[in-house]
């Protein structure tokens, strides 16, 4: 047996890649389905000098997280659909002061406190839209432990390079599945460290003053830089500001930094891409299903496709404009009222031609769920 | 290999899940085959009827969970009402003679085995049941070789359990073999 | 002694209205550090939103202007990574006991070592004057124009009930005994609570015929008394000032350490 083959749930595959990554603080509050998260957590953090810390609310949990990255640990929260709601005004702060932070969710079904140990993934739109305000984010998902693994060392990554809250959108078919996984050597992934200010003592540190390339160099709380940070609108003082240009200029800077690199962000695999004219659109646990349909219709000649979107905010479009121009049908599978196929019909020359294959009653949705619609689309009867 | 879907199902405390995590885990890590291991959760998993769903390959598996079981394991009569109807027809039912009285009609093969008894005559420990059962159902299967459930036993369960846990494996293997076709 | 070397002129003018007591805590939270001789970068100054939270920006410290309500979530993640910090939460008495209610008692009862000053002004001084957790009964705020029907907290009983190793009130009439109080909170291990009454003579006391900001500070003087005086038996009405509770419990970050400690020593063995 090799050391590095784990057989884990997918919500501990999270925990090792974050440690892989450079987790050192967690605060959480515990609800299904990510609790194995702050479980496994509990027991890692204090092993490495880390911090675990179980809080008394979501609200607590993203504030705190927030405190500590200030300091300058690479930091992460877990919750599910109601707690992930309360989280939303911390994760505006993040995004207003620039805070690297990650934060789990591991989707149920809602609203309110909806189906608790089901699965859902209707918290695509919450991800973007959930806090107030105009703002850009990034929300990423996989489908297999080996591949959330990687997504997690990313969401790590773009924290740290774009200064921004990172949301990784799971569900609880991924979260409790065990799969096998290899966890990579040290090394083995490239990971960001924190960008920090090379300014001295005594000369004057602008926290918010973005350099050349856009980036904002950090300097920790407690060390030789004294700065505010606030979730005002501020200048590159970090403090409050009401001047129009500094509010205009700020709001530009926080989408810019974001969507002006959505090529760089994106994450996303293709199978059977090359001729298809039937193509699938999917991510998380319904690419999985969505991947069975396409691959037995290919041993039959059959000519589908899949894209199985792991970066859904900022949203690709530039991957669904370019790889469906030629399709005859496309179908976007995932389990919610229909999410993401707004954003895929809204970048396509037909959307007529893109339908929605859903489940929302809390059950796994199946590659037969599938061929349903699919005999439906293609004229079949069911 | 041809795909095997197992369902595990007993009630809250008997050990189903773990004997289905711990034989994913022998298939994963000790044979360099593919797995996956999915449960139920929420009012499904308290007291009532537990179930685990694995499937084991040596292709890759993309849909995780079992609609029809080719092998069920049944360790109360609960578990057997619920899911002995969605056993793939030519599959396999396993279950425990004291806990299970079975329907005559079924297109599956119907093993019935004095698990609970033996484990309670030779080891005098009802915990062990589930390795037991374990033991019965790699014995019937040959999914994996019997050393590889040792090595997961081995690295999971304390050491002053070890001799209970393999002797309990044993009895169910012997048990097992004793079906096999 | 000049505290001058704390504030960030750059941020000045304030935003307080004149007469606000808020500037009179600034006052007293800064001499209270000069007098310890705190290094500037040791101290990390954690605020949520409000009239009182603003204090954070005009000091030249580590400073973190947060939500309403949730500075001590905040704080508490900087203390956890940072236990060598001295972490000050200035709060408003809507922000500590309303919104951000829970947090403060949850703080307390980790006995997480920070000091919790609570600028108690017994009204939402920066929304124009709703009536807030300790506006009390009978009063008059925008939100309760027919008078208050809401009861306020015991600040000092809620923080003792919670927890809290340290819990003391004073009143901006009072500035020596206010910096006396800060100076000790922030020395005390633990989390520490000090309520100051606060007047906003703009939103509570005019609301109430309570004068202006020189007629409030007076009543601080003529409605409160030292804890157990002769005073208080004689007019049970009276506010009592002073440090109700000191006591010595663990404290959460040194708790945490230890268990880190211990494993370690697990594993060299
Ligand atoms: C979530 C949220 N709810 C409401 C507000 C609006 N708000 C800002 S300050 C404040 C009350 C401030 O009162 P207090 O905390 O007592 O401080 P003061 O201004 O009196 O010093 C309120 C309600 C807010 N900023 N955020
Ligand atoms: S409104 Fe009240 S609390 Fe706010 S600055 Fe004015 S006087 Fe102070």
């Amino acid at each position: 047996m090799t050391q590095n083959i784990k057989f884990i749930q997918g919500n501990e595959v999270c925990v090792e890649a974050a440690l892989y990554a450079g987790l050192t603080f967690y605060a959480g509050y515990p609800i299904t389905p990510s609790t194995e998260i702050a479980e496994h957590l509990a027991i890692r953090l204090p092993l490495i000098s880390g911090t675990f810390i179980q809080m008394e609310d979501e609200i607590a949990s993203i504030c705190a997280i927030i405190g500590a990255s200030l300091t300058g640990n690479k930091v992460m929260t877990a919750t599910s659909g109601p707690g992930f709601s309360l989280m939303q005004e911390g994760l505006g702060y993040a995004i207003m002061a620039e805070i690297p932070c990650v934060i789990v969710n591991v989707q149920r079904g809602g609203p309110s406190t909806g189906l608790p140990t089901n699965v859902s993934q209707s918290d695509v739109f919450q991800a973007q839209w959930g806090t107030h305000g105009d703002h850009a984010i990034i929300a990423m998902t996989a489908s297999s432990h080996q591949d959330l693994f990687e997504i997690t060392v990313d969401a790590f990554n773009m924290a740290e390079t774009y200064r921004t809250p990172v949301i990784l959108l799971l569900d609880e078919v991924i979260g409790h599945m065990r799969e096998r996984v290899f966890i990579p050597e040290p090394g083995e992934l490239p990971l960001v460290e924190r960008l920090k200010t090379a300014f001295k003592e005594g000369v004057d540190y602008h926290p918010y003053l973005p350099r050349e390339d856009g980036r904002l160099p950090m300097s920790d709380f407690g060390g030789i830089h004294r700065f505010n940070v606030t979730g005002l609108v501020h200048d590159m003082w970090g403090f409050p500001s009401n001047n129009p240009t500094i509010a205009k200029g700020l709001m530009h800077h926080l989408i810019d930094k974001i969507n002006n690199n959505v090529h760089e962000i994106a994450r996303y695999k293709e199978y059977h891409m090359d001729d298809a004219s039937i193509i699938l659109v999917s991510y998380g646990c319904s690419a999985r299903s969505a991947r069975h349909v396409v691959e037995n219709r290919r041993k039959r000649g059959e000519k589908l496709g899949l894209i199985e979107l792991q970066t859904l905010w900022p949203f690709p479009m530039h991957v669904i404009r370019n790889r469906c121009a030629n399709a005859r049908y496309i179908l976007v599978v995932e389990q919610n009222m229909g999410q993401l196929v707004h954003l895929v019909k809204m970048n396509v020359a037909r959307p007529d031609k893109v339908f929605l294959c859903n489940r929302i009653d809390g059950v796994f949705i199946s590659p037969t769920d599938i061929r349903n619609v699919l005999r439906v689309i293609q004229g079949r009867g069911v | 290999m041809s795909r095997m879907r197992f369902v595990f199902s007993g009630s809250g405390g008997q050990g189903v899940i773990t004997a289905a995590i711990i034989l994913s885990e022998a298939a994963v890590l000790y044979e360099n085959l593919i797995a996956v291991q999915a449960q139920a959760y929420g009012p499904e998993a308290r007291g009532g009827a537990t179930r685990s769903d694995v499937i084991i390959d040596d292709q890759e598996i993309l849909f995780p969970k079992v609609t029809q079981p080719n092998f069920l394991v049944c360790l109360t009569q609960e578990a057997y009402h619920k899911f002995s109807p969605i056993v793939r027809p030519g599959g396999t039912i396993l279950s425990d003679t004291r806990f299970v009285t079975i329907h005559k009609k079924s297109d599956a093969r119907q093993i019935q085995l004095p698990l609970y008894e033996t484990i309670m005559n030779e080891i005098k420990k009802p915990i062990v049941l589930n390795i037991c059962m374990l033991g019965a159902v790699v014995a019937l299967t040959q999914i994996v070789q019997q050393d590889s459930i040792l090595n997961v036993l081995e690295r999971r369960i304390p050491h002053e359990f070890i001799e209970m846990n393999k002797k309990a494996l044993d009895l169910g293997i012997a048990m097992g073999e004793s079906q096999r076709m | 002694m000049s505290v001058k070397k704390f504030i960030r002129e750059r941020f000045f003018p304030h935003i307080w209205c004149q007469g606000c007591g808020h500037g009179i805590v600034l006052n007293a939270m800064l001499r209270a550090l000069s007098a310890l001789g705190i290094s500037k970068n040791e101290i990390v100054v954690v605020s949520g939103i409000g009239c009182s939270a603003r204090i954070s920006g005009y000091v030249d410290f580590h400073t973190l202007h947060t939500l309403h309500g949730r500075a001590l979530a905040f704080a508490t993640g900087v203390k956890m990574s940072l236990p060598g910090l001295n972490v000050i939460v200035p709060m408003g008495d809507g922000d500590a006991l309303a919104i951000g209610g829970n947090h403060f008692i949850h703080a307390a009862r980790r006995n997480i070592d920070m000091t919790a000053i609570v600028m108690n002004n017994r009204i939402y001084g920066m929304t124009g004057g709703q009536f807030s957790p300790l506006t009390g009964y009978g009063m008059k705020a925008t939100t309760a124009p027919y008078k208050n029907i809401d009861h306020d907290f015991d600040i000092a009983e809620l923080s003792r009930a919670a927890g809290a190793s340290y819990v003391a009130r004073t009143t901006t009439y009072h500035v020596q005994q206010l910096t006396e109080m800060i100076k000790e909170a922030i020395l005390h291990d633990g989390f520490s609570v000090v309520e100051v009454l606060s007047q906003c003579p703009t939103n509570f006391g005019r609301r109430n015929k309570m004068g202006g900001a020189v007629e409030m500070m007076e009543s601080y003087k003529s409605l409160t008394t030292p804890i157990g005086s002769k005073a208080k038996q004689e007019n049970p009405a009276l506010i009592e000032r002073g440090v109700f509770v000191q006591r010595e419990l663990p404290e959460y970050c040194s708790e945490y350490n230890a268990i880190i400690e211990k494993l370690k020593k697990g594993t060299e063995k």
